[in-house]
């Protein structure tokens, strides 16, 4: 990509990270970190990768996208109004009674959403369903999935991901978000998932590892995943971020996995963000 | 008297399955390592393209369907009632009912009648599970007439269901002809003293024992309710009216299934006498289907025995 479409893509990336703080402060609830953590990440599927229409969200041959880190939804919802699926005065409706904006996604309420997520381990199930039905319609449809790290330690996982590698899934595309950080501490304290890239390898499939924080590299590993078309290997980009990534109080720590901003922490991280956007147009 | 037919109607799911297959191209079948018992194989091998064998992995499998019905697919997912009501709730309550997706699940080797596997496979509480999930279409056919009317009945709806199948060959009664409609109770005997309410293979039960108590000088009125959810309340209600009595039967725990349904139904329009025929609150055990039936109170004589006693004779 060239300089100037990299730039734009860290713009756009600083106003999701501003669409999560507005919205979890509007919802005075929520999961901030996961959703900062994977920012950089819900912008290039959204505005470089997918082969999606916001015009159109039910468009049959799109591209789809399975959070199943569900509880990250305001990291997609950001994304997904940056796009313009809906208007970006929606998000601080987040969570509020009678919202189409449900704590964790929903398909029918949020126009983009290609299915509920929220209980941890069964995104990528679906996904790979999904991946499964486009290949049985002989339609050239990519699926991509995220995931958490601390959802790894769910078995249906394992059981999706054997079922995309024997099924041949080489249009699935598992994203793992490896920000080390779970609700109850660092995950290789509650439940050490690593070695997760031997784990991927040894279920099937083709592993490429990232900053997930960098365009260069993101742009590379999907790069790495339609040149792995043919294989019948199903690819998994286990991209290294940091918790809270982009608002300094939140970087790293585990206590802001579904913590909201009170109107002062707010404030703060919303001028880190007016900073870093200033930084990127000089 | 000619011998009378006997189908599993795990057996009539297989078939349905093939006999839809043919005009039904976005029809899919799903399984977990059961397709011989659970008879998907019936359909794998008229179309081995459209039948996803997925390990034993109930869970993944429950969600592969839900994604799979989001691409314009029909997935029927098979595996015991155990497996798919028990072990995979959540997934069914999670990514199939609450998206209210197109996923139809077929439930095999429901009840007691399970027979030597014991308490471990034999499932007394996938109806109540299944009705609690907002949306979710709760059936169980009394023969192989109504069971592969069903399954053509699920296919033709929108949105998710679950039907459960039996291990065990029990008879034919419908005829060919019989309009199955989802949602709607069937009256098999007329009656006023009593009405017996059942569903499954405890269905054949019941006519019997209708019959022994008309010959008993007792009015009873048999009702096949295939439906649990939604349950036919307006035809509970009219023999509530007209029979004063109600006895429930079932292959299912006493708690939450049909027996409950109708009993809140009445609670609420019209209370009436009740007697719930069904598993108490206890686990299964190996043994002959037949024998374990009986042993559990599941067969006609008890269903009479405890009509009579409900009528204070």
């Amino acid at each position: 990509m060239t300089s100037d479409e990299k730039k734009s893509l860290q713009l756009t990336a600083v106003r999701v990270r501003e669409g999560i703080l507005t919205s979890t402060h509007g919802a005075k609830a929520g999961h901030p970190g996961g959703s900062l953590s994977a920012a950089d990440m819900f912008t290039y599927l959204y505005f470089r990768e997918m082969r999606v229409d916001p015009e159109n969200p039910r468009w049959d041959d799109r591209d789809r996208f399975v959070l199943s880190k569900g509880h990250t939804a305001p990291g997609l919802y950001a994304a997904l109004a940056c796009r313009g699926y809906f208007p970006v005065d929606e998000l601080p409706r987040l969570r509020h009674i009678g919202s189409f904006l449900q704590g964790h996604p929903n398909m029918n309420t949020v126009p983009g959403v290609d299915m509920s997520t929220g209980s941890l381990g069964q995104g990528l199930s679906a996904a790979a369903g999904m991946a499964k039905g486009a290949k049985f319609l002989k339609k050239d449809i990519n699926v991509y999935s995220l995931l958490g790290d601390g959802e790894l330690a769910e078995g249906q996982i394992w059981e999706a991901t054997m079922f995309a590698a024997h099924y041949k899934l080489d249009n699935l595309c598992i994203i793992a978000d490896i920000n080390g950080l779970q609700i109850d501490g660092r995950t290789c304290d509650v439940m050490n998932t690593e070695p997760v890239d031997a784990k991927f390898e040894a279920f099937g499939c083709s592993v490429v590892k990232i900053n997930g924080h960098d365009f260069d590299e993101i742009e590379s590993a999907f790069e790495k995943f339609h040149a792995n078309k043919g294989s019948g290997k199903p690819t998994a980009i286990l991209m290294k971020t940091t918790k809270g990534k982009g608002v300094s109080y939140m970087e790293d720590k585990a206590a802001w996995h579904g913590k909201a901003p009170n109107d002062e922490e707010y404030a703060t991280g919303m001028k880190e963000l007016a900073a870093a956007r200033a930084a990127l147009e000089v | 008297m000619a011998e009378i037919k006997k189908v599993a109607t795990r057996d009539s799911y297989g078939n349905a399955l093939k006999e839809l297959g043919a005009s039904a191209a976005n029809l899919v079948v799903l399984d977990a390592d059961l397709a011989g018992a659970t008879k998907t194989a019936v359909f794998q091998k008229a179309f081995p393209e459209r039948h996803f064998d997925c390990g034993i992995a109930e869970a993944n499998m429950i969600n592969v369907a839900a994604g799979l019905s989001t691409m314009g697919l029909v997935p029927f997912a098979a595996t015991f009632a155990m497996f798919a009501a028990g072990r995979a709730y959540e997934q069914v309550r999670n990514t199939v009912g609450y998206p209210h997706l197109n996923v139809k699940i077929g439930a095999t080797h429901g009840g007691i009648s399970v027979g030597e596997d014991g308490a471990s496979h034999q499932c007394c509480e996938d109806f109540a599970l299944m009705r609690t999930i907002p949306g979710m279409t709760v059936m169980c056919p009394a023969d192989d007439v109504e069971a592969r009317k069903m399954v053509k009945a699920a296919y033709e709806m929108t949105g998710p269901v679950y039907m459960r199948f039996g291990r065990a060959a029990t008879p034919v009664f419908h005829a060919e002809d019989y309009d199955f409609q989802i949602g709607r109770g069937e009256v098999l005997q007329d009656g006023t003293d009593v009405a017996i309410i059942a569903n499954g293979i405890m269905v054949p039960e019941a006519i019997e024992a209708g019959r022994a108590l008309s010959e008993a000088g007792i009015s009873a009125r048999v009702i096949n309710m295939a439906t649990i959810k939604p349950l036919d309340g307006e035809l509970v209600l009219k023999a509530a009216r007209e029979c004063g009595r109600i006895v429930t039967v079932e292959e299912h725990s006493v708690i939450g299934g049909l027996g409950e349904a109708v009993c809140s139904v009445l609670a609420e329009n019209c209370p009436v006498p009740v007697k719930r025929i069904g598993v108490n609150d206890e686990f299964g055990h190996s043994g002959p289907a037949g024998e374990l039936l009986k042993a559990f109170g599941l067969c006609a004589d008890n269903i009479a025995a405890q009509a009579k006693a409900l009528l204070g004779r």
